[in-house]
């Protein structure tokens, strides 16, 4: 019996509304081990819970603020990134994490990301790259690759896709990563490591989406994570020009940028604080 | 360093005054982005920011800005921005969220004659049905119109006093004019100015429903960081603020939130009567307009017209009751306003058909001039 109560609870409980499970997410999704990760991320690192807050925007990565026992904002389509910006600066002493998704971050909201990268906002933005609008049946993405099919691209995406951790490298992020869900120590010592650290960091996250992506690109859902482990290279510092994606030739994961550089409070407070006002708040 | 509250006589702009309002009202975020004629309110208060202790931050667009704002407010800090017409479009949507999330804010949009470009450099009043009805979905909104610098330094407090009261967004709706108008404004004492902050939770943590109603209808509201793990979402949500997808929890959610605004209209609406004791014919007028309506009572009273003026110094939610009151005894209603129709819409509708309801209007770029009230008058009645 006591057995039996034991495998009841899951070491991530404290950190899930437990109230709020069963989730949305389809059999075979990668967005729950990547959210997963991002929980026990946030748990080993010590950082103080009660001052933590996860935002989202909307999409099926979107949804993960829903499920994360923590403050926790379910905003508008693109608009987690400014919104999480307004709250680090309004009250510095908040980790702010944002979890949402390719279209999200990059499609509509892809103004936000980059201007917040240039400004160093100390956000830690996890997004789960799925190569499609899941939530709304499988559209193509600012991530989708070129060929690949989708629901409004039937006959093959005429587009290239983002290179998304060069776009956050050329935009100032100070911290830049990609890993899979099928790696995920590496990938959750990354969340980690930005949760630890300041400045705008970005984790990009590559899952399958066997039901809209898979289904329609005849990749089977272990298919897509032998890919994920068979032609993935990791190298960590490769040059985000490297990063494109194309798993014919193979694709790179690791951490690409760790730099420091001051953030956007410390720039705001140095710049334009009257110094008598910052000496004061000192003093107390 | 210069204090939050500037106490004093001074010579300033209504957007000026509008800066300083909010400072006094305590607002310590402010995310904006340059927009004519309303780029003064951030230039000025960007400056201001720093020294006493708050963040400004210019986005990168009204998008961004707005979504700032929301996230400001969440974290526990009274915050604004402020916008003209095309900055104002692209705020609609975050203003939902607020809506839905009941997260205090203002917005000031400072109004250029429109659609699209307009006329950036000159006033009109033709966003206010966008004020009304401007995000998707229905609900309840706040509006203030103020038709001086004076007036919008207190119409500001209190735009973020209703703000914080009934958790929800309210709007300044000034003009063009009264923006870039320099006149007298005086700054009282800092502690003569009544600042309302949002009503806080008590009692325990792992208990508290983020969105039970109060007494008045409106929930307490924890803040980002106090460890009442709340969630929050701009989908329809129970009281736990979690996603319900019923009808029920729709019917619900919005009783409530149309609720807190209608069951509490005699603390919302304000006005003022002029003239309106004898007065046979109503001039309803707000903003600038309102000012060149007094005029035109003046001159109308000298021609033997008995006129009087209604300011709506509150356009949203509309005074219905005083309107109709009014046209149980008087002969007609005169709207004047900077559009071809808005708010005289709804001074029609009130009349019910009882009496007649004109319009004095123009498209934008000028204020009305009082002769144009007085043809109006004399045209129909």
């Amino acid at each position: 019996m006591n057995q039996h109560k034991k495998q009841q609870s899951h070491p991530l409980d404290g950190l899930l509304r437990t109230d709020r499970i069963p989730h949305i997410w389809c059999p075979g999704c990668g967005i729950g081990t990547a959210f997963s990760s991002c929980l026990i991320a946030m748990k080993e690192s010590g950082i103080d819970l009660k001052k933590t807050v996860m935002v989202s925007g909307i999409g099926c990565s979107g949804r993960g603020a829903g499920y994360a026992n923590l403050d926790s904002y379910h905003t508008t389509h693109g608009r987690a990134i400014p919104f999480a910006t307004g709250m680090k600066l309004a009250n510095p002493e908040l980790n702010v994490v944002v979890f949402s998704g390719d279209g999200d971050l990059f499609a509509i909201g892809g103004n936000h990301f980059i201007h917040a990268a240039r400004r160093n906002v100390d956000l830690t933005i996890v997004c789960v790259n799925n190569f499609n609008y899941g939530m709304t049946g499988g559209q193509v993405a600012a991530t989708t690759p070129l060929g690949a099919k989708t629901t409004t691209t039937p006959v093959g995406n005429p587009e290239p896709a983002f290179n998304l951790p060069l776009l956050a490298y050329a935009s100032g992020a100070t911290y830049v990563a990609r890993w899979t869900i099928l790696h995920t120590r590496d990938l959750t010592d990354c969340i980690e490591e930005a949760f630890l650290r300041r400045g705008f960091s970005f984790i990009e996250v590559l899952a399958p989406c066997p039901v809209n992506y898979g289904r329609r690109n005849k990749e089977k859902p272990l298919d897509t994570l032998r890919i994920y482990q068979e032609q993935t290279i990791i190298k960590n510092d490769a040059h985000p020009s490297e990063l494109d994606i194309d798993f014919n030739r193979g694709v790179i994961l690791g951490k690409f940028v760790d730099v420091e550089r001051p953030t956007c409070s410390e720039r705001y407070d140095d710049t334009c604080r009257p110094k008598e006002l910052l000496e004061e708040e000192k003093a107390a | 360093m210069n204090p939050a509250v500037l106490t004093g006589e001074h010579f300033m702009t209504g957007d000026v005054a509008c800066a300083e309002g909010a400072l006094a009202a305590g607002c310590r975020f402010f995310g904006g982005y340059p927009i004519t004629p309303a780029t003064e309110i951030a230039e000025h208060i960007s400056a201001r920011m720093p020294e006493v202790g708050g963040t400004f931050i210019q986005m990168e667009d009204e998008i961004a800005a707005m979504a700032s704002v929301i996230g400001g407010s969440c974290a526990g800090v009274k915050s604004m921005t402020a916008t003209s017409g095309p900055g104002f479009s692209l705020m609609m949507e975050n203003i939902g969220l607020a809506i839905c999330t009941e997260t205090p804010c203002v917005v000031a949009n400072v109004q250029r004659a429109g659609p699209s470009t307009g006329l950036p450099t000159q006033g009109a009043q033709g966003d206010m049905l966008q004020a009304r009805w401007g995000s998707h979905g229905h609900y309840e909104i706040i509006a203030l119109a103020p038709s001086s610098p004076q007036e919008t330094f207190y119409q500001t407090i209190r735009a973020f006093n209703l703000s914080e009261t009934y958790r929800m967004p309210v709007l300044i709706m000034t003009d063009e004019m009264v923006g870039h108008l320099s006149e007298r404004v005086v700054i009282p004492k800092a502690k003569t100015i009544k600042s309302v902050s949002r009503p806080r939770p008590k009692g325990r943590k792992d208990r508290f429903k983020p969105f039970e109603p109060g007494p008045n209808g409106v929930p307490p509201m924890a803040i980002a960081g106090e460890g009442y793990n709340i969630h929050v979402t701009g989908l329809t949500h129970d009281e736990m603020g979690y996603p319900d997808m019923t009808v029920e929890a729709q019917d619900k959610m919005m009783a409530r939130l149309v609720g807190k605004v209608r069951r509490n209209l005699d603390d919302i609406i304000s006005t003022e009567g002029y003239r309106l004791e004898d007065a046979e014919i109503v001039i309803v007028s707000y903003g600038v307009s309102a000012r060149t309506s007094l005029a035109a009572v003046e001159e109308a009273r000298d021609q033997g017209i008995k006129a009087g003026l209604l300011k709506l110094n509150t356009v949203w939610p509309f005074p219905e009751d005083q309107i109709r009151r009014l046209s149980e005894r008087v002969k007609g209603f005169v709207t004047v306003e900077i559009n071809l129709g808005q708010i005289h819409l709804e001074v029609e509708r009130c009349a019910c058909g009882k009496v007649p309801a004109l319009l004095a209007g123009h498209p934008g770029g000028t204020i009305i001039p009082p002769d144009q009230v007085i043809e109006t008058l004399k045209e129909g009645f």
